[in-house]
């Protein structure tokens, strides 16, 4: 069965295979009718709030032709009388031809996978695995750049931010070269770094942004989340360290791209979005045909 | 051995657990549940003199055969221990405990947010690297490398 859980899972290759699905089913992301998926249902099982994964989701099935449930408003679903996910895994794996799931517990997609008897695509687990996110990205860097020989910096919030761990785990696979910027107190766990270099990543790291401009081809930078920390004082002291600013990217080399997960709070500049180098929005739009392909692999199977 | 030099005296039947890295003992004695409250006969030495570890523990418990679970549990926090099966005074089965690639409800995942800490039918599940030992969470990746016995459940 075709579960999507964590990017550990995967081999370059069939990182690969998914990315050049995603390339092949980009006309029909951009509205070339499809029928692929016709008379499959996909149940969407969010269990936190999110929009955009869960629209990009929805586009992907209905752009192939298939139809989406969801769970409705948790407060009268079965959840809020106290279910077990484990059970509700069990019961929506009988209405549904695979089931697309975001839980606030870290792990809850690989207990699902074990309970269900449709495929299980993790759309974020807590501060978990969040792999369609990491899939987008690299396949905005294959479409808008390059992923061999790739020089990327990965800005903001390192210690934290699981989505940039997994992005760093997937980039170690193509030998990417990586600079690590955070602030001293949010920078990349050893555990983590430890991982990247036995997978035989090149790591270097800094707390200057302006120090690298010049040498990368992808500048990775995501929001510094305030929930992540304990103490609000401690976020005030790191929030809006780092700022792309038209005059940060002066010092830019001429084919770089600048790409953030969104939403955005003032790490980019809006003057920013006008420049030949911003990417974020076509990263958004990315996340359709990868989610298409994902969508297509767990489901031509069942 | 010597007689002798035994620090404590040999047993009939049970196990001898030797070799345990120095300071592990108590572990090994609340892995095997063994408390003040038990009946069990154990005889326990620490920080022995060893020609190969420098120092080690010893654990003898009397009339007792141990469960394959519970070496797995001992291999967690004294990976070199031997065990030996007394019966009649004489070894008759002598083994080197060896860390499964795979634990399951042996240890209790660090992360409170995981999904195995919750009221969810599962149980915990880590892959074990076994030099140096690291358990890594299946479920949230989460990888413990230090104070092991404090995780046991």
């Amino acid at each position: 069965m075709y579960h999507i859980i964590s990017m550990r899972d995967f081999s370059r290759d069939e990182i690969d295979l998914i990315l050049n699905k995603a390339k092949q089913l980009e006309p029909i992301a951009k509205g070339k009718k499809s029928d692929l998926l016709l008379g499959k249902i996909l149940a969407t099982l969010f269990f936190e709030p999110s929009t955009r994964t869960r629209l990009s989701f929805e586009t992907a099935m209905k752009r192939l032709g298939g139809e989406v449930i969801d769970l409705g408003a948790l407060e009268v679903s079965s959840v809020a009388k106290g279910e077990t996910l484990a059970d509700t895994i069990r019961v929506v794996a009988n209405y549904a031809d695979a089931i697309v799931l975001r839980h606030p517990r870290e792990g809850a997609a690989r207990m699902a996978a074990e309970y269900s008897r449709v495929p299980i695509i993790n759309a974020g687990d807590g501060a978990g695995h969040h792999p369609t996110q990491t899939l987008l990205d690299l396949y905005t860097i294959m479409r808008e750049s390059s992923l061999s020989g790739l020089r990327i910096a990965l800005v903001g919030d390192l210690k934290y931010g699981r989505t940039v761990h997994s992005l760093a785990y997937a980039l170690s696979l193509y030998h990417a070269d990586m600079t690590l910027v955070s602030p001293k107190q949010l920078e990349m766990p050893d555990v983590i770094k430890k991982d990247l270099k036995k997978q035989g990543a090149v790591i270097r790291e800094t707390t200057k942004l302006e120090d690298v401009m010049g040498d990368i081809d992808v500048l990775y930078i995501t929001r510094i989340q305030k929930e992540r920390f304990p103490d609000p004082a401690e976020y005030l002291k790191v929030a809006g360290s780092y700022r792309v600013t038209e005059e940060l990217i002066k010092k830019a080399s001429d084919s770089l791209i600048i790409m953030h997960p969104l939403p955005r709070m003032d790490e980019i500049a809006p003057a920013v979005d006008r420049t030949k180098y911003a990417r974020y929005f076509e990263q958004s739009f990315y996340g359709v045909p990868v989610r298409m392909a994902l969508l297509v692999m767990a489901m031509e199977t069942t | 051995m010597i007689e002798k030099e035994m620090r404590v005296r040999r047993i009939e039947h049970g196990t001898v657990i030797d070799h345990i890295t120095a300071g592990q003992a108590l572990n090994v004695l609340r892995i095997l549940g063994i408390s003040g409250t038990t009946n069990a006969v154990v005889s326990v030495a620490m920080n022995v003199p060893s020609e190969v570890m420098g120092s080690k523990d010893i654990v003898k418990v009397e009339d007792r055969e141990l469960e394959e679970e519970e070496v797995d549990r001992i291999s967690l926090i004294a990976p070199n221990a031997t065990i030996n099966i007394i019966r009649d005074f004489k070894v008759i089965e002598k083994y080197l405990v060896d860390l499964p690639e795979r634990l399951e409800g042996v240890v209790k995942c660090a992360n409170p947010n995981c999904i195995s800490n919750t009221n969810e039918p599962v149980t915990s599940k880590f892959t074990v690297n076994k030099k140096p030992i690291e358990l890594r969470c299946i479920y949230c990746d989460l990888v413990i490398s230090e104070g092991i016995a404090e995780h046991l459940i």
